[in-house]
């Protein structure tokens, strides 16, 4: 049997660590490598990169992280952030990524999806998506609406029909990520995540508001989710991944507890 | 590829990345990750002559390691693109077919690996260890003598492989950590 997957995402900025609350006051946090190297030694399950540089001059740093990672962390690694063209991806696999992560692009051209698809495998192409609750509506049946650019512009694009069309053009994986529930510390969005489990057949990875590990046992229990994302719950110190994983082990899920 | 490369960097193992068969003739030792699909990777390795060279490699004794899609064109045949492939241990390659639709496919992620039998390269493994698995189809050898360990995703299935100087497993020891490490160290070490 599968075990549930703890992965820690590190948000880089000109190749720095950031984490965002709520997308905006971005504040350093550290060397994005060492970090990764720390998990990794801790028994994190899988690693992803986020590249929330605003420049497109910065993109070639992002390489450059990736790379010094991908010599020291024999774990997955994955890469996301202004990924727009396969040309994009392929780049972020040469330096080491194992998986590429496309949001705001896809949405704009779901092309993209089965595009990058073709060229490197849709096991190695996770669709991120940035969702927020709104009203039930004839463009929104879910109540859960698409939006983009760091959740800055709302798409009027229903969350439950994109992940299904994502799965359709190819994506392997799917980032289920509530900006509502970003950044608060209270809990992942259970019922989302959960609809959307339920709804496909390729794993589903939970994230936005972790704040404790049994935030973590619920959405991978209720949730139905196969990952959990983490970020500001073990980067400043409260936890680390090893506290995590004896909780979520503890409480019976199955866990990789040797590492 | 580069992923195994910097692996065995790490366990100080210098691994040179070729499509040469003449390269691949004169290694010492042979790993194939392989990636893709069971059809168009048999028909590089056919177009380059490389399926030529590691069938000497194999005949010369040397130490061949299979990753993945290494250890699946291993086998007679596979189902994926119904292919013809390298039969250096008997058996076939058959894709996971599920009714239960919570079990997805391809089966990824972390696994535990049950060793059924000693080999130098799954030295110092342990039941607790789990290793990293990508993949949708899956091998079955002819004869069971030739499994050395067994994963379990719906039903039981052979994640590592071997016969003489050849061994493969279906999970990807460059992705699974220290303990992925340290059968790539094993088999630096291993002479067939």
């Amino acid at each position: 049997m599968l075990s549930k997957r703890v992965i820690a995402c590190l948000d880089v900025r000109d190749g720095k660590l950031a984490k965002s609350v709520k997308f905006v006051n971005t504040k350093d946090i550290g060397d994005p490598v060492e970090k990764a190297r720390e998990y990794y030694l801790g028994g994190l399950d899988e690693l992803v990169f986020y590249d929330i540089t605003a420049s497109s001059d910065h993109r070639k740093i992002m390489l450059d992280v990736v790379e010094s990672v991908a010599s020291q962390v024999f774990i997955p690694l994955s890469v996301g952030g202004g990924i727009s063209s396969v040309s994009d991806a392929t780049d972020l696999r040469m330096a080491g990524a194992e998986k590429i992560n496309v949001n705001s692009a896809a949405v704009i051209d779901p092309q993209l999806i089965s595009e990058c698809a073709n060229s490197i495998g849709s096991q190695n192409v996770v669709l991120s998506m940035d969702i927020r609750k709104v009203q039930c509506s004839a463009l929104c049946p879910s109540g859960y609406e698409i939006v983009i650019e760091g959740g800055r512009r709302p798409m009027g694009l229903d969350a439950l029909d994109w992940a299904l069309k994502g799965e359709m053009l190819g994506a392997g994986e799917l980032v289920v990520n509530s900006i509502d529930a970003d950044g608060t510390k209270e809990g992942y969005e259970l019922s989302l995540t959960r609809m959307i489990s339920e709804a496909v057949s390729i794993p589903v990875i939970a994230s936005g508001g972790a704040g404790n590990s049994e935030h973590l046992f619920d959405v991978l229990k209720e949730g139905k989710a196969d990952a959990a994302l983490v970020a500001s719950m073990v980067h400043y110190g409260d936890y680390t991944i090893e506290e995590i994983k004896r909780y979520l082990s503890g409480r019976g899920l199955k866990i990789r507890m040797s590492w | 590829m580069r992923s195994v490369q910097r692996a065995c960097s790490e366990v100080g193992m210098e691994a040179l990345v070729s499509g040469d068969p003449e390269v691949v003739r004169r290694a010492d030792k042979l790993i194939f990750p392989g990636v893709g699909a069971a059809g168009p990777a048999m028909k590089s390795l056919f177009e380059e002559g490389i399926d030529e060279a590691i069938k000497e490699v194999f005949l010369a004794g040397n130490p061949i390691l299979g990753i993945c899609l290494g250890l699946q064109v291993s086998l007679d045949f596979s189902e994926e693109n119904q292919t013809e492939t390298l039969s250096l241990v008997p058996g076939t390659v058959k894709k996971f077919r599920f009714n239960r639709k919570e079990l997805k496919i391809p089966h990824m992620g972390w696994n535990s690996v049950k060793l059924i039998k000693k080999h130098a390269v799954l030295n110092q493994i342990e039941p607790d260890d789990e290793f990293y698995f990508v993949h949708s189809y899956y091998a079955l050898p002819e004869n069971d003598e030739l499994v050395y360990a067994l994963t379990e995703y719906e039903h039981e299935f052979a994640s590592v492989i071997a016969k003489d100087n050849f061994i493969a497993t279906q999970f990807h020891p460059e992705k699974s950590g220290r303990v992925g490490l340290r059968l790539l160290n094993n088999f630096s070490e291993w002479s067939g």
